[in-house]
């Protein structure tokens, strides 16, 4: 950790976006993780998403369980609302919050002990639901705060900081989210905001259960030879399936390819993702088949990195049950409270 | 790219603007730290080792270090205002508050055996005094000569008492003649020739640039009694021959002497008294705070105004007339004053000033002695050495390249200096002695720093002034009052320790990417390296300034290399302590430019000044 605060002096040509903000005023409290952690990476990824797509910090919910990752919403936009909570009950939470004011952007953070061990059920459910929010995982394969346990998402084999090798099989995120029913499923690395950005603004827009995993080096206790999470070997074994170019619109689109090298995915809010394939078998729209590859290239030992699925017209839990348009808060004391006549209308309805 | 070679001194040296733009090399951070640590006795020998005269220059100086300051850069659409240190006045602190005895423990002793070796200085200004004051403590006889009875030369002469108090002038030359100089007062040098012919070893021609230009326009003559020459007016008033002048003064010229004429003659009687100038207000010489003084007097500024004719009535002056002109630019972005056409405009005065500009007179020099003279009358004189076309013979200072300031002269001092120490101990002159260098890392524990690294969000503080009303009243009160210890010590908080430089070591590096997450001003990228334009463009933010380095290192495990725009950099140190693996560290970097003496030489002079001493 560091006892300095950031000095709020910027860079003399740093720009405002369009809501009048510099990518400064994204950011939060200083962070108190080790130096050199990769989920200082992710937050700073996060700022700079936010930034990119417009967003005023009033409109997002960050909300995260326990553990390094979940500390993480403290140290990124500090204008916005934020709840941290019991270990791996972030899901529960999330969701009664968007069903409750659905006009907020659900910002999940969450790690890999919170998500994969204590929180496993509530992942999942989270998951199946459909409810329209971005998770992050931000996955080191080791407990940090209590000095460097393997977690659930350690590879077989991987070895520890001591040497000793990993005997239980892994929980891969990806695939169970996959499996679960998220709309949205990408895999990238703290080492490459390039690459993790995109994916971020993308999954922000998506108006549905976005998932990304990242894989983030723990400095202090995953980062040694022998690792499957330290920042050599994920850098050694990324396989990226895809390149992700984002834009909140069609109009605003500023890159172009030649024909064939990428396909554009229209989201349901109008944003277009536009996707070069990097793997010629790869298609990110294909459910089986992204579950297929990523076990086969997983046991390949590769980590496969990109958008590695998305519906672009999915679902969400208020459709699924059908809610009320509008947030509970702006609702008044006659809409709650219909009286004894809808009451009686609703009973006959049941006899 | 290449990466960039730190163990080139020039490198790091660049990256702190203010020491690398002080002509002295003055080491500027360190002495503000001492500042801020109190220190006021060892903040004053810092700046003594350099500049020779502290005090006199935190009132005085042109201060080149300021609009070179990062600070002023760091602050651009962060600050109202982006300003500097003020790191002029904060020497004045050093000087203001230092220990007098304690000070006199840690300058030179005179030396305690003479070498035999004499050296005459003509000029006792700050060229001939640095140039005393290097060569004196070595064991050299240095006999300074001046046609003024007190040593200082224009620093007493020319600038008025109002900016810099006479007894602080007595201090610092006091400092450099009780170093066993010998100073011969009211001695005009009449001739080179009968000066070489006593015998000198070396001879320092340090005689400043002591004829101002005049004006021949209609009616010059016919109102002389009343027409004066800027810099010899006020060496009158220095001295106390002129204590009036007339109500309306107009004074001619756009630069420093012009500012302290009109400034000097508000205190002598001059009620009505305005600045006119051919140029435009921008262009003027003066340095921007010294226009902003004479403002600050009520004195305007008219601008744009050609002179024309002295108008005289009864062999009395009675006011001026100008032509109204405008600038226009050529092609190439010279500037041509062109006449608008309007009519010709009178302004009624009793007095002129004109300070339009000083020229070099060297009519003691016989032609035929051995120093050769350019087309403008300049001797021609070495840029390095300083030697003229003869080989005992050199020049500093304004006699040297024409009218500069004190901070010139002091530099041009040690390097002439310099070239005397190795011309007695017979080395070659061409071959300059390598700066000092000293490289120490800052770090005490994981987020310990033997500095300040908190970078203070104060805009720059503001010097107090006397009551204008009670300055204006006398010639003699001081205008500038200097900080006091507290407002000091937040004014040395705003310097952001360029000379703590951040230190990369590639092998180390996991390119975890945690430094360039937190750097405040974006200056840190890792990127696939290139050719300079093209990585200035595509760095994390746009490295615009091509005045400012960026600092180069390969060798990263991705083969990228790591790329950092040193213009805004903060020198917080926050790269270091966020860096896991200590591929970053912030260490100090002490340059000291070589002055005469036993480290400006090689080992072949030492051996021969031992010989010497020998035999």
């Amino acid at each position: 950790m560091t006892y300095l605060a950031k000095p709020k002096l910027h860079h003399p040509s740093l720009e405002r976006n369009r809501v009048g903000y510099l990518r400064r005023d994204y950011e939060g409290k200083i962070s108190t993780l080790c130096a050199g952690c990769g989920h200082d990476s992710i937050s700073a990824a996060i700022i700079q998403a936010c930034w990119e797509l417009d967003i005023e910090p009033h409109r997002v919910a960050k909300l995260s369980g326990i553990g390094c990752s979940s500390k993480t919403p403290d140290y990124f936009l500090g204008n916005s609302h934020g709840f941290n909570t019991v270990h791996g009950r972030m899901p529960s939470v999330l969701t009664g919050a968007n069903l409750a004011n659905g006009d907020l952007l659900y910002l999940g953070v969450s790690g890999d002990g919170d998500s994969a061990s204590i929180g496993l059920g509530q992942f999942a459910h989270v998951m199946r639901r459909g409810v329209n929010m971005t998770y992050i995982v931000e996955n080191n394969g080791v407990y940090g705060l209590t000095k460097g346990q393997f977690s659930a998402t350690a590879d077989q084999g991987s070895k520890s900081k001591r040497g000793v090798a990993n005997t239980d099989s892994p929980i891969d995120m990806v695939s169970l989210a996959l499996q679960l029913g998220a709309t949205f499923v990408g895999r990238s690395f703290s080492g490459d905001k390039a690459q993790l950005v995109p994916l971020i603004k993308a999954a922000m827009a998506h108006q549905g259960a976005a998932f990304i995993d990242v894989v983030s080096p723990c400095v202090a206790f995953n980062n040694h030879a022998g690792s499957t999470r330290s920042y050599d070997f994920v850098r050694e074994h990324n396989e990226a399936v895809n390149r992700l170019d984002f834009w909140p619109s069609r109009e605003a689109i500023t890159a172009d390819y030649p024909a064939g090298e990428a396909i554009d995915i229209t989201q349901h809010d109008g944003s277009v993702m536009r996707l070069r394939k990097l793997d010629a078998d790869y298609d990110a729209t294909d459910r089986v088949r992204a579950m297929n590859l990523i076990q086969m290239r997983a046991a390949q030992g590769e980590v496969v990195t990109g958008l590695l699925y998305v519906d672009p017209d999915p679902e969400d839990l208020h459709r699924h049950l059908n809610t009320v348009e509008a947030s509970l808060f702006t609702l008044g004391a006659a809409e709650l409270s219909p009286g004894a006549a809808t009451l009686a209308s609703i009973n006959a309805s049941l006899r | 790219m290449k990466p960039t070679d730190v163990r080139d001194p020039e490198y790091f040296h660049k990256v702190v603007d203010c020491q690398y733009a002080c002509p002295a090399h003055t080491p500027v951070p360190e002495y503000i730290r001492l500042i801020a640590a109190g220190r006021y006795t060892e903040a004053y020998k810092v700046n003594w080792d350099s500049n020779v005269f502290p005090g006199i220059l935190g009132r005085t100086c042109d201060r080149p270090c300021e609009p070179a300051c990062r600070r002023g850069r760091v602050e651009e659409e962060n600050q109202d205002k982006p300003e500097p240190v003020a790191i002029c006045r904060l020497k004045r602190v050093a000087a203001d508050h230092k220990d007098a005895a304690a000070i006199r423990a840690l300058l030179p002793a005179p030396a305690a055996e003479k070498n035999g070796r004499r050296i005459a200085c003509v000029g006792a200004g700050p060229s001939s005094l640095t140039v005393a004051r290097d060569l004196a403590p070595l064991g050299y006889s240095v006999t300074v000569f001046d046609r003024d009875p007190k040593a200082g030369g224009f620093i007493r002469s020319q600038i008025p008492r109002f900016r810099l108090p006479e007894s602080v002038i007595d201090e610092e030359v006091g400092y450099v003649i009780d170093l066993g100089v010998e100073f011969r007062g009211g001695t005009e040098i009449g001739s080179l020739r009968d000066l070489l012919a006593q015998d000198f070893d070396a001879v320092f021609v340090g005689s400043g640039a002591p004829r101002g230009r005049d004006l021949d326009l209609p009616g010059r003559r016919e109102a002389a009694a009343n027409i004066h020459l800027g810099i010899d007016w006020l060496s009158s008033v220095s001295f106390g021959h002129t204590t009036k002048i007339g109500r309306r003064v107009i004074v001619l010229g756009g630069g420093n002497t012009a500012m302290d004429c009109c400034r000097t003659s508000r205190r002598l009687g001059g009620e009505d008294v305005k600045v006119i100038v051919r140029s435009g207000f921008e262009e003027m010489k003066a340095s921007p705070w010294e226009k902003e003084d004479a403002q600050h007097e009520g004195i305007p500024i008219l601008n744009y105004l050609v002179p024309k004719t002295f108008e005289h009535r009864d062999g009395r002056l009675v006011g001026m007339t100008f032509e109204a002109v405008r600038a226009e630019y050529d092609a190439r972005g010279r500037r041509r004053l062109v006449p608008t056409g309007e009519p010709d405009r009178f302004f009624e005065c009793d007095d002129v000033l004109v300070a339009v500009g000083q020229e070099n007179a060297f009519p003691w020099i016989e032609r035929d002695c051995g120093i050769d003279f350019d087309e403008h009358g300049m001797p021609v004189v070495d840029k390095v050495t300083f030697r003229s076309t003869h080989p005992k013979v050199f020049f500093g200072g304004d006699a040297a390249f024409g009218p500069k300031n004190i901070i010139w002269a002091v530099a041009h001092g040690h390097d002439a200096a310099v070239s005397i120490d190795r011309l007695l101990q017979g080395e070659p002159l061409e071959e300059r002695p390598p700066p000092g260098v000293s490289m120490m890392s800052q770090k005490m524990g994981i987020h310990e720093w033997s500095y300040d690294n908190a970078v203070a969000p104060e805009a720059r503080f503001k010097v107090p002034w006397a009551d204008a009303q009670k300055a204006l009243a006398s010639i003699r009160i001081e205008v500038e009052l200097g900080f006091d210890a507290a407002t000091a010590f937040k004014e040395a908080q705003r310097c952001l320790n360029c000379d703590v430089q951040t230190v990369f070591t590639p092998k180390a590096c996991i390119e975890c990417d945690a430094c360039v997450d937190i750097c405040p001003m974006d200056c840190i990228t890792f990127t696939p390296n290139g050719e300079e334009a093209d990585l200035r463009q595509r760095l994390t933010a746009p490295a615009l300034n091509l005045a400012q380095a960026l600092y180069v290192q390969d060798g990263l495990k991705t083969g990228r290399a790591m790329v950092k725009d040193e213009d805004v950099c903060l020198h917080c140190g926050l790269c270091a302590e966020r860096c896991p693996t200590g591929a970053w560290d912030m260490q100090k970097f002490l340059y000291t430019k070589t002055h005469a003496g036993p480290a400006c030489r090689g080992r072949d002079g030492a051996r021969k000044e031992s010989e010497r001493r020998a035999a």
